[in-house]
């Protein structure tokens, strides 16, 4: 039988590509047959970048990674460099971390929802979940002054201690989402339409979850349960209780469902943290390689001493190499940092989850209908700033 | 945890082993290249370990060394609940094994590398540039790769060499 194929270029414009990915795909009919990602328009240079910094200018980068998880992205460096530093962190800040890491869940989330349903047909998502969102940029705006590149953690804590309306705002959005994610499953869940497109499209298999090296709900939704915060507890993880959900359905439906039930457990989180958000210092006393606090400076020679030689000349943690994995809303993000002993990072390297994940979208697709395609690019939650870097 | 790998992976391999070291709690194998495939086989296979998800492979450039790139595999294990490091020094021009026959993940992984380093992978299926565009030249990740200001280009300077920072 003659088989005439057609090559089309999906994006790297097209607004379901969540940012600028191209996929080009060769279709026979409606059904694709061969699929290329293409990414790299994104491309910033960011871990070359690092390298000519000093260890602190860096944790504005990590933001602009994942600009919808920049919390995520601060943490996992700031525990990177702690870690070759050997600082160990006050447990205010501990706490607050793992709340705000949470909130940052949350909010990446939320915009996964909207914009995935948008992208399947149900417009109006998107307008309930940046509802739901601004609650959250409330919060990041309250304690870091942006609602967006927050750069809010340091290297031995936090950049500035929580402020006096944090608990209301916090409990005013764990109330507002709380009641609004019934509302969502009540929209989409038993929706015809929402089923039809999801149920069974993109299936990845626990193996070839595996194989390929997803991470986070991707994998999850392939019946792995595997989350670092209860595999390898960080940041006083293991002081809370949540579950982690999984699915067996290994598809875009079961993506839908985990990252649900992800946002639930993500309150509860935040609900224990909020009530026991242990009291003192919110950044480490470790002098010459922690800052010092704004108040410690105004009262204290030597404070302001080590602040000005912190922020001219730096620390130099001693040479050695390590690699720190948290579970950001995407999947595993690592950072292999490389000390020479200078006040720069020798190498600083990110393992995006993003950029992983992205490859698989081949499995997902071939065999399917074009416009699942567009489902599938949506259920990885992909953010092209960290697929490039 | 990471006496079980440890031991196991020295019994097997013994004087291959060009270096085992564990620092800030974390294991680290240097090797040879050639046994590059045996090792993450075993790795990967052995019921014990089991580090079955392939996390990274990077590179780091040490430009005054003979052998300038240090190639880094980090591997996971769900059971052992814990990572091992495999690092493998080779010179320029020297290629390595490719991993895509073990893991479809290594595919893109390797990409970066070559894209931003210049390693060669061996027996990779599809090792083109994959950040950055076909034609544009070096890797920039490389230590002698000069970091620049942007400059923007326009008629009267298109010919200009751009601002070296360091």
């Amino acid at each position: 039988m003659d088989q005439k194929l057609m090559t089309i270029n999906l994006g790297p414009q097209h607004p379901a590509t969540h940012g600028v990915l191209r996929v080009v795909l060769d279709i026979d009919g409606e059904t694709v047959v061969g699929c290329r990602p293409e990414v790299g328009y994104l491309h910033t240079g960011i871990e070359k970048t690092a390298e000519a910094k000093l260890y602190y200018k860096a944790i504005p980068l990590t933001d602009r990674m994942d600009y919808l998880a920049p919390m995520s992205n601060n943490l996992g460096y700031c525990l990177a460099v702690e870690k070759l530093l050997g600082v160990e962190i006050p447990p205010k800040a501990q706490w607050a971390r793992v709340l705000l890491a949470e909130a940052t869940r949350i909010n990446s989330h939320l915009v996964w929802l909207g914009t995935h349903a948008l992208d399947i047909g149900a417009l109006s998502m998107v307008l309930y979940a940046f509802r739901e969102r601004e609650d959250i940029l409330k919060i990041y705006e309250a304690v870091s002054g942006q609602r967006m590149m927050s750069t809010y953690f340091r290297i031995g804590g936090l950049a500035e201690d929580l402020p006096e309306d944090f608990g209301s705002l916090v409990q005013t959005m764990v109330t507002n989402v709380r009641r609004r994610l019934q509302e969502y499953e009540d929209i989409l869940t038993n929706n015809r339409i929402w089923r039809n497109r999801t149920i069974g499209v993109g299936r990845l298999t626990k193996e070839e979850a595996i194989k390929s090296g997803v991470t986070g709900p991707l994998l999850r939704a392939s019946g792995v349960k595997h989350d670092l915060r209860k595999a390898r507890p960080y940041s006083s993880y293991e002081k809370f209780e949540f579950e982690v959900p999984t699915s067996d359905r290994c598809d875009c439906f079961g993506r839908y469902e985990v990252r649900m039930e992800e946002m639930r457990q993500s309150l509860r989180i935040i609900e224990q943290a909020l009530a026991g958000m242990p009291d003192g210092r919110f950044r480490a006393r470790a002098p010459g390689v922690v800052l010092p606090t704004k108040e410690e400076t105004l009262y204290s020679m030597e404070a302001l001493i080590y602040h000005f030689k912190l922020t001219t000349e730096g620390f130099s943690p001693p040479p050695g190499e390590v690699y720190v994995t948290i579970e950001s809303p995407k999947g595993e993000i690592g950072f292999y940092m490389v000390s020479d002993g200078s006040p720069m990072p020798y190498r600083m390297r990110v393992r995006p989850p993003s950029f992983v994940n992205i490859a698989a979208l081949p499995k997902l697709v071939v065999g399917r209908l074009l416009a699942d395609v567009i489902a599938c690019i949506g259920s990885i939650d992909i953010v092209l700033g960290e697929v490039d870097r | 945890m990471d006496i079980t790998t440890r031991d196991k992976v020295v019994a097997r391999f013994g004087e291959k082993l060009l270096e085992t070291s564990t620092a800030f709690d974390e294991l680290t194998f240097l090797i040879d290249k050639g046994d590059l495939l045996a090792v993450v086989r075993f790795l990967r296979d052995d019921p014990a370990l089991k580090y079955l998800h392939l996390s990274d492979i990077t590179a780091t450039d040490w430009l005054d060394r003979p052998k300038r790139f240090e190639v880094v595999y980090h591997l996971y294990s769900f059971d052992l609940r814990d990572y091992v490091r495999v690092k493998v020094r080779v010179g320029e021009e020297e290629p390595i094994d490719s991993l895509c026959s073990e893991w479809d993940g290594a595919n893109w992984l390797e990409r970066e590398v070559y894209d931003l380093f210049g390693v060669k992978f061996t027996g990779h299926p599809d090792l083109r540039r994959i950040l950055t565009w076909e034609g544009f030249e070096g890797h920039p990740l490389r230590k002698d790769y000069p970091l620049t200001y942007e400059v923007p280009q326009f008629t009267y300077n298109k010919d200009e060499p751009p601002e070296v920072i360091k």
